[in-house]
């Protein structure tokens, strides 16, 4: 008698406040209906084109789909076709990771380094670095301009300049010989990726506060290794962030060089990458749900490296 | 050389280390430049001198034939040149535009203020720029042909207005806003709308042109991607490649068009460098 007493007064209780709770929901919509009605052409178009489609990619690995038929439910079929049945997907998977280990961490570094050391310039002589650093990554599409340097024959660039000096007699097939590739390729993407995080970091290190370096000079800070490890880079760890989450997706993401320096496909795959794979399934063999499967998997690292990079990234400076 | 180098000003510097770092810098800012110099070198050479053995850097007798040649070239084509270089115009700058306007206008109550879902949705954003486009690519071609958007310019245009890197570096740029500043403006009978256009945006300019220099260059440089492909609706970087798929005879041509291509951000970003820092600053990940 006691507990049913009990329990209907508790549900008394909790049932109004429930109410109370969707109301004060509906209140807070309303109050700030401006803010949602601002935010909601971006948020529309985000969602359609950026959000909508992840989860539509999610849920379409699990199905076969060509585009023509009704898809068919396959659960992880694809997944386990994917690691257990596809070599290709294993040479992609090598190469992207062979291809961001190095390229990755080197155009961090190297965006770093020489943000580091062009802000010690005078400022008109900074602004003119600044350019020559960031140019490749704007000038957009340029980057043909290694085809001719790693071109074939002998009127390439490079095959010119060694045949001219004596160190090979015959040109070299750059570009079609698997020795070669992937390790030009690189190259290209280094001298591209000195993008947005190069201009965070010039950025940050004009925002550090300089009473800081002189109270660590007084606190004996001896040399530039020790300013740059103890004020410098914790100073700046925001745009460090910043700079490694772009950096880490765009060496993850590398298709568009590779592409247009080895083609597509490439010489028995030797520059074949998981975002060419998935172009291979998703534009020529229409095998939607396949290419899907290959995009989360993508996706997946790009995320998990990310959040390591972070975690890393906190122990700057300590 | 020292007035280069701002030396005298800071404390525990040695000459030596600095020596080798500046080498460091100017081996490497070579690196980086050549091939630029080399494209706008190429633009102004003659046939014979392009195809010369062994291969010369820089141009011996500059002429503007390439220009002429592109001019002449393409106006016998079906498609004329000025409908590539107005295609492309009108995708960048609706796009760049755009862009600027939906991402600050969805910034600004980002930035400032806390209600229901403000926090889910920017973390959202923030999680988006840690994947590629690549990822979404297929099911985007889904979606642009089921709003029948294929071959047309909206699906170019319209998924770069969302672009997450632009609310992003807005919305960290506006948190420096001066929160006075806002609440006299509503003291004082402002909307909302009113505040952002006439407030806000006017005190964002810088951020403005950061989005612009990492906008642009992208819509500048496409091709059409997978969307586009009636030949009068392409861009001026899809007549590029069809123009130096020409082989010889249009080497001179497709170095005169990389020129323009690569002259155009370049510009802008010179004009904008400034600011760009300006907003770069703030760009810190907050979790």
């Amino acid at each position: 008698m006691q507990a049913e007493t009990t329990s209907q007064a508790v549900s008394n209780l909790i049932h109004p406040k429930k109410k109370s709770k969707l109301s004060h929901v509906w209140t807070e919509l309303k109050k700030n209906k401006h803010y949602y009605l601002l935010m909601s052409p971006y948020m529309l178009i985000f969602f359609t084109f950026t959000v909508i489609p992840v989860v539509f990619s999610l849920i379409l690995s699990f199905f076969y789909f060509n585009m023509l038929e009704f898809p068919r439910f396959v659960g992880w079929q694809n997944y386990s076709r994917l690691f257990l049945n596809d070599d290709i997907f294993m040479i992609a998977l090598k190469n992207t990771f062979i291809f961001a280990i190095i390229t990755g961490p080197v155009s961090y570094i190297a965006c770093f380094f020489f943000a580091w050391v062009i802000n010690e310039l005078s400022p008109k002589i900074r602004a003119v670095m600044t350019l020559i650093f960031y140019a490749p990554a704007i000038s957009g599409n340029v980057f043909f301009i290694w085809l001719i340097v790693f071109s074939g024959d002998r009127y390439g660039y490079l095959n010119g300049f060694l045949i001219k000096f004596g160190f090979i007699l015959e040109p070299i097939q750059w570009l079609t010989n698997e020795k070669y590739i992937l390790m030009i390729v690189m190259i290209v993407q280094l001298w591209l990726s000195l993008g947005t995080s190069f201009l965070a970091f010039i950025a940050g290190l004009q925002t550090i506060d300089r009473t800081l370096i002189e109270a660590g000079v007084v606190d004996g800070i001896k040399n530039r290794w020790q300013e740059l490890w103890f004020i410098t880079l914790p100073s700046m760890r925001p745009q460090l962030l910043f700079g490694a989450v772009l950096q880490i997706t765009g060496s993850l993401a590398v298709a568009d060089i590779t592409i247009a320096l080895a083609g597509f496909p490439s010489v028995n795959y030797a520059a074949h990458t998981i975002v060419t794979h998935l172009m291979d399934y998703g534009t020529i063999r229409f095998e939607m749900g396949y290419a899907s499967a290959i995009a989360t998997v993508l996706f997946g690292i790009m995320i998990g490296t990310n959040k390591l990079t972070q975690k890393l990234l906190r122990k700057v400076g300590e | 050389m020292m007035t280069v180098f701002r030396t005298t000003k800071r404390l525990n510097r040695s000459f030596t280390v600095s020596f080798i770092l500046f080498a460091f810098l100017a081996v490497f800012g070579a690196f980086m430049v050549l091939p630029l110099l080399y494209a706008v070198n190429n633009a102004f050479k003659p046939l014979d001198e392009l195809f010369i053995f062994p291969p010369r850097f820089f141009v011996n007798n500059p002429t503007l034939d390439n220009f002429y040649d592109l001019v002449a070239l393409m106006g016998n084509s079906w498609v004329p040149l000025s409908r590539y270089i107005a295609n492309t115009l009108l995708i960048t700058l609706i796009g760049t535009v755009g862009h600027i306007l939906l991402a600050s206008a969805a910034a600004y109550p980002l930035a400032k203020y806390q209600f229901l879902g403000s926090k889910t949705l920017f973390s959202i954003v923030v999680l988006s720029l840690m994947f590629s486009g690549h990822v979404t690519a297929i099911p985007n071609y889904m979606v642009m042909s089921w709003l029948g958007w294929i071959n047309t310019h909206a699906s170019i245009i319209v998924p770069s207005l969302a672009f997450p890197l632009g609310l992003f570096l807005m919305k960290q740029f506006m948190e420096q806003l001066p929160t006075a500043l806002l609440e006299a403006a509503k003291i004082d009978g402002a909307s909302e709308y009113r505040i952002y256009w006439s407030i806000v945006m006017p005190n964002v300019k810088p951020a403005w042109l950061t989005l612009m220099i990492l906008q642009f260059p992208m819509l500048w440089g496409t091709d059409g991607g997978s969307f586009i492909y009636s030949e009068n609706l392409k861009t001026l970087h899809y007549a590029l490649g069809q123009i130096t798929l020409g082989g010889i005879a249009r080497a001179g041509v497709g170095a005169a068009v990389a020129l323009i291509l690569m002259v155009v951000p370049i510009t802008l970003f010179v004009i904008s460098q400034s600011s760009v820092i300006q907003t770069m600053a703030t760009s810190g990940m907050k979790e």
